[in-house]
C-alpha cells in the first residue's frame, strides 16, 4: 500500500508503542490512587505533562489532556462560551474543522451569539474581518493553524495579536492538529490562549490529545466528574496514551526540520509529476502559505469518489478531505468556502504525506494517477 | 469478469455477491447512499438504512471483496423523491422503487461500470436473464412467489446486456440456505417492505412534511356528485383505498377516482372500481420490438397477468379489472418472459 492520507491519520511510530506498552498491563494504576502502582502511573503522567509543556512553550499546569482533537475543540469553545464570564459569543472561520463548526452550531442553537467569518478565494481569512466580527459578547475566537483539507496556513499569530489589541478579554483558540509535525509551535509566539493538538497526526496513538489552556483562562468543563486535570476534564487518565503523545511529540519536534525539507520535497515532486502528466490540473491551495505535507488538487472531469476507489484498487490510499461515517464522499465545505462549486469540489482530491512517505512511493503513485485519469476522462 | 455488485445489505444481494466471488470473478461491492434526512442523517427504517449499509460492509469484508458507499443522494432526490411528490400531487400513485430502478440503479449506477473498470452489474433481484443469438431476454425468477421481474420490466437491451441476476436462478429458500451455510449475518433478516425514504410507511405524513404546498383541500363526493365529506388534499389518496377516508356509511366505500382539477376525491362501491382499459405512457420493450394485439398484462407486483389487447398506447382488458391506479406500472409477459413495461397514464376508458 502507498499511504497518502497522513492528514487523516498516521501509522504509529514503533518507539511510541514501546514507550506506551509498560502502562497497559504492568503499570496499570489509576493515576488518582494512593498506592504504589497508581503513584507510578501518576509519575508517568506528570512527567509526560512537563515534557509536553516544555515543547509548546507552556507551563505544565496549562496542559489539559483529552481524548483528542474533537474533544479539545469542544472544550475550547463550549468551555469559553459557558464560563461564568459575561461573554457567550463565538467567532470562527468558515474553513474550520467540523469539530469547531458543529460546536459553533450547537452554541448557536442554544442561543449564543455566533459569527462565521468567510475566507478569500485563496482560503485566507483577513484579521480585520475577524476583529470586525468581535463584539463585547464575544468569548472566544477560533482560527485553525493548518487546514486539514488544503494545508493552507493562517497567520494565527497576527490574527491573535489583532484580536487582543481590539479586546484583550476575548480568548483566542487555534486548532493546530494538522500543523504539529511541520510547524514551529510556541503558544507565546502564536499569542493564543488555547490550542488543540492530537497525537495520531504525527505517529502517536489515536484517542489522545491535549488542549493548551493559558493560565487565567476561565473555562466551564465539558466533561464533569471526578475532577481530574484540575477540574477542567474529568475522567480516569489514559496514562499509556499520554505517554505515547509525549513521545510522539518529542519525535516530531526532533525531526521537524527534516520533515519539512524531506516530506516537502516528496510532496513537491509528486505535485510536479501530476502537473506534467494530468492536463488542466488545478491546485486548491496557493503555493505561498501552505504546509509541506498537504496537496489538494482538482482534476476537471474526474469525480473524486471514482478516482479514490480506483486508487484504492491499485493500492494507493488518499481521500477527498472529508467523508461521512459511511465512507461516502461529501462536498467539502472548505473548498466551497473558498469559492469552488459543489461539482468542482467533487473533482478535488487530497494527498497528504508524513513520516513514512518515500520518494519511490510518491513517484509510483503519481504514475498510477496519471494513468487512471487518462482512463477515466 | 470484473463485476460490480449492488449490495443493499439484504440476503439476496449478499448471496449474489458470494456467488460471483465463488465463480472466480473479480467482485467489487457497492451500496448506494440514496437518501438522508433534513440533517443529513441516513434513514433508520425501510431499506438503505445505516444498519443495512453496515450489513453490506460486513458481508463484503467476509467475502474479502472491496466495498464502497456511493453517494447518489442528488440523483435519488431528483429522479425518485421529487417525482414521487409530483406524482402524488398530480393524483397518481407512483411506485418509487421502480423509479429508483429506472433512474438510479439501471441508469446512473450502470453508467458508472466503466468508472470501476467492471464489465457487468449484478443485483439481488429475483429474475433471470438469458442471451439467445445476441438478444437478451428477461424471465421471471425461479421462485414464483418472490419473482421481481415486474419491477424490472422497463429494462431494455442496453441494461440487460450488462446486468446479471444470479439469485433469480434460486428459490428464496435456497438463497437463505446459502447465506446460512456461509454464516452470513443477513441470512435470517426480514425483507424490507417500506419505501426507504418514508420511515414507517406513512407516506401521507412524509408528503405533508416535505411538500405541504401540494395539499389543496377539497371534497369527498359519491359517484353521483353528492358531497360526503372534506379532505385536506388529494395527495396520498389512492384508487382502491378503503381505510382512512373519514366517511362513515353503511356499506364499504372506496376511492374510485381522483379529480386533480377540482381537488375532488370520488368514492364508490366495489363495482365502481372496475376498469375496462387504461392509457399507457413510457412504453418500453425488452428486445426493442414493439408488441401489439393480444398481450398478457400484469399491473401489480404480485398479481397475475391478465389477457388484454394493446393498440398504440391503449390497453383494453378482456375482463374489467379492479382498482387500477394511474402511475402504476404494467408489465407485459409471454409466459415466463417479460416483453416490456409501461406506466398507466389514465384509467377507465
Amino acid at each position: 500500500m502507498i499511504y497518502l492520507d497522513h492528514a487523516a491519520t498516521t501509522p504509529m511510530h514503533p518507539e511510541v508503542w514501546d514507550a506506551m506498552s509498560p502502562y497497559g498491563a504492568a503499570i496499570f494504576g489509576n493515576s488518582s490512587g494512593v498506592h504504589e502502582v497508581s503513584r507510578q502511573a501518576k509519575n508517568a503522567l506528570e512527567e509526560a505533562r512537563e515534557r509536553v509543556a516544555g515543547m509548546l512553550g507552556a507551563r505544565p499546569m496549562e496542559i489539559v489532556f483529552t481524548s483528542g482533537g474533537t474533544e479539545s475543540d469542544n472544550l475550547a469553545l463550549k468551555g469559553a462560551a459557558w464560563s461564568p464570564r459575561d461573554r457567550s459569543g463565538v467567532v470562527a472561520v468558515a474553513t474550520e474543522h467540523e469539530a469547531i463548526l458543529e460546536t459553533v452550531d450547537v452554541l448557536r442553537r442554544f442561543g449564543g451569539p455566533t459569527v462565521i467569518v468567510e475566507v478569500d478565494n485563496e482560503g485566507f481569512v483577513d484579521s480585520d474581518a475577524i476583529v470586525g466580527a468581535i463584539d463585547p459578547s464575544t468569548a472566544v475566537v477560533s482560527v485553525m493553524l493548518v487546514n486539514n483539507e488544503t494545508g493552507l496556513i493562517q497567520d494565527v499569530g497576527a490574527i491573535a495579536k489583532a484580536v487582543k489589541e481590539s479586546d484583550s478579554d476575548v480568548y483566542v483558540h487555534t486548532d493546530a492538529v494538522q500543523g504539529f509535525a511541520s510547524e514551529e509551535i510556541d503558544v507565546n509566539a502564536l499569542n493564543v490562549d488555547m490550542m488543540t493538538i492530537t497525537a495520531h497526526k504525527f505517529g502517536g496513538p489515536k484517542g489522545t490529545g491535549l488542549l493548551y489552556v493559558r493560565e487565567g483562562t476561565v473555562l466551564e468543563p465539558v466533561l464533569h466528574g471526578g475532577g481530574q486535570e484540575l477540574g477542567r476534564r474529568s475522567g480516569t487518565h489514559d496514562v499509556a496514551g499520554v505517554v505515547g503523545l509525549a513521545r510522539a511529540m518529542e519525535l516530531a519536534v526532533a525531526n521537524r526540520e527534516r520533515f519539512r525539507s524531506q516530506v516537502g520535497e516528496i510532496r513537491d515532486d509528486f505535485e510536479r509529476r501530476l502537473i506534467a502528466g494530468v492536463d488542466d490540473v488545478m491546485l486548491n491551495t496557493p503555493h505561498f502559505g501552505r504546509s509541506s505535507h498537504h496537496l489538494n488538487i482538482r482534476i476537471p472531469g474526474v469525480r473524486n469518489e471514482t478516482l479514490l476507489m480506483r486508487l484504492d484498487q491499485r493500492g494507493v490510499a488518499a481521500s477527498a478531505g472529508s467523508a461521512c461515517q459511511s465512507g461516502a464522499a461529501k462536498v467539502s465545505h472548505v473548498l466551497e468556502a473558498r469559492g469552488l462549486t459543489p461539482d468542482q469540489a467533487r473533482e478535488s482530491v487530497r494527498f497528504s504525506f508524513g513520516w513514512t512517505s518515500t520518494m519511490d512511493d510518491a513517484v509510483e503513485a503519481a504514475d498510477i494517477i496519471v494513468e487512471l485519469v487518462e482512463k477515466l476522462r | 469478469m470484473r463485476i460490480l455488485v449492488a449490495m443493499s445489505g439484504g440476503v439476496d444481494s449478499s448471496v449474489a455477491a458470494a456467488l460471483m466471488k465463488d465463480q472466480g470473478h473479480d467482485v467489487i461491492g457497492v451500496t448506494l447512499k440514496l437518501w438522508s434526512g433534513p440533517g443529513g442523517e441516513a434513514p433508520t427504517a425501510g431499506c438503505c438504512t445505516v444498519s443495512d449499509a453496515e450489513d453490506a460492509r460486513r458481508v463484503a469484508a467476509e467475502l474479502k471483496i472491496p466495498y464502497y458507499v456511493l453517494d447518489h443522494v442528488d440523483d435519488f432526490r431528483d429522479g425518485v423523491v421529487d417525482r414521487f411528490v409530483h406524482d402524488y400531487a398530480s393524483g397518481l400513485t407512483p411506485n418509487p422503487c421502480i423509479e429508483c430502478n429506472r433512474t438510479v440503479k439501471f441508469d446512473r449506477l450502470l453508467h458508472r461500470l466503466g468508472d470501476f473498470d467492471c464489465d457487468v452489474l449484478v443485483t439481488g433481484h429475483h429474475a433471470r436473464s438469458r442471451e439467445t443469438d445476441g438478444v437478451w431476454h428477461l424471465l421471471r425468477g425461479t421462485d414464483q412467489a418472490k419473482d421481481q421481474s415486474y419491477v424490472l420490466s422497463m429494462l431494455t437491451q442496453v441494461e440487460l446486456s450488462s446486468t446479471r441476476f444470479p439469485v433469480g436462478e434460486l428459490t428464496k429458500r435456497e438463497v437463505r440456505q446459502i447465506a446460512a451455510d456461509m454464516g452470513m449475518r443477513s441470512a435470517h433478516k426480514p425483507e424490507s417492505m417500506d419505501i426507504c425514504f418514508v420511515g414507517d410507511g406513512d407516506y401521507r405524513g412524509f408528503l405533508e412534511e416535505t411538500a405541504p404546498e401540494v395539499f389543496t383541500p377539497g371534497l369527498l363526493v359519491d359517484t353521483a356528485g353528492n358531497e360526503m365529506g372534506q379532505h385536506t388534499g388529494i395527495v396520498g389518496f389512492t384508487v382502491g383505498q378503503r381505510r382512512g377516508l373519514g366517511v362513515a356509511v353503511g356499506e364499504p366505500r372506496f376511492v374510485v377516482r381522483i379529480d386533480l382539477e377540482s381537488s375532488t376525491v370520488v368514492l364508490g362501491s366495489r363495482d365502481d372500481l372496475l376498469v375496462s382499459g387504461v392509457e399507457l405512457s413510457d412504453i418500453t420493450w425488452t428486445d426493442g420490438v414493439p408488441g401489439m394485439g393480444d398481450v398478457l398484462a400484469q399491473y401489480r407486483a404480485h398479481g397475475n397477468p391478465v389477457a388484454a389487447s394493446l393498440a398504440g398506447t391503449t390497453l383494453m382488458f378482456e375482463e374489467p379489472q379492479m382498482a387500477i391506479a394511474p402511475g402504476q406500472t404494467v408489465a407485459f409477459y409471454d409466459g415466463e418472459r417479460v416483453l416490456g413495461g409501461a406506466l398507466i397514464a389514465h384509467t377507465n376508458l
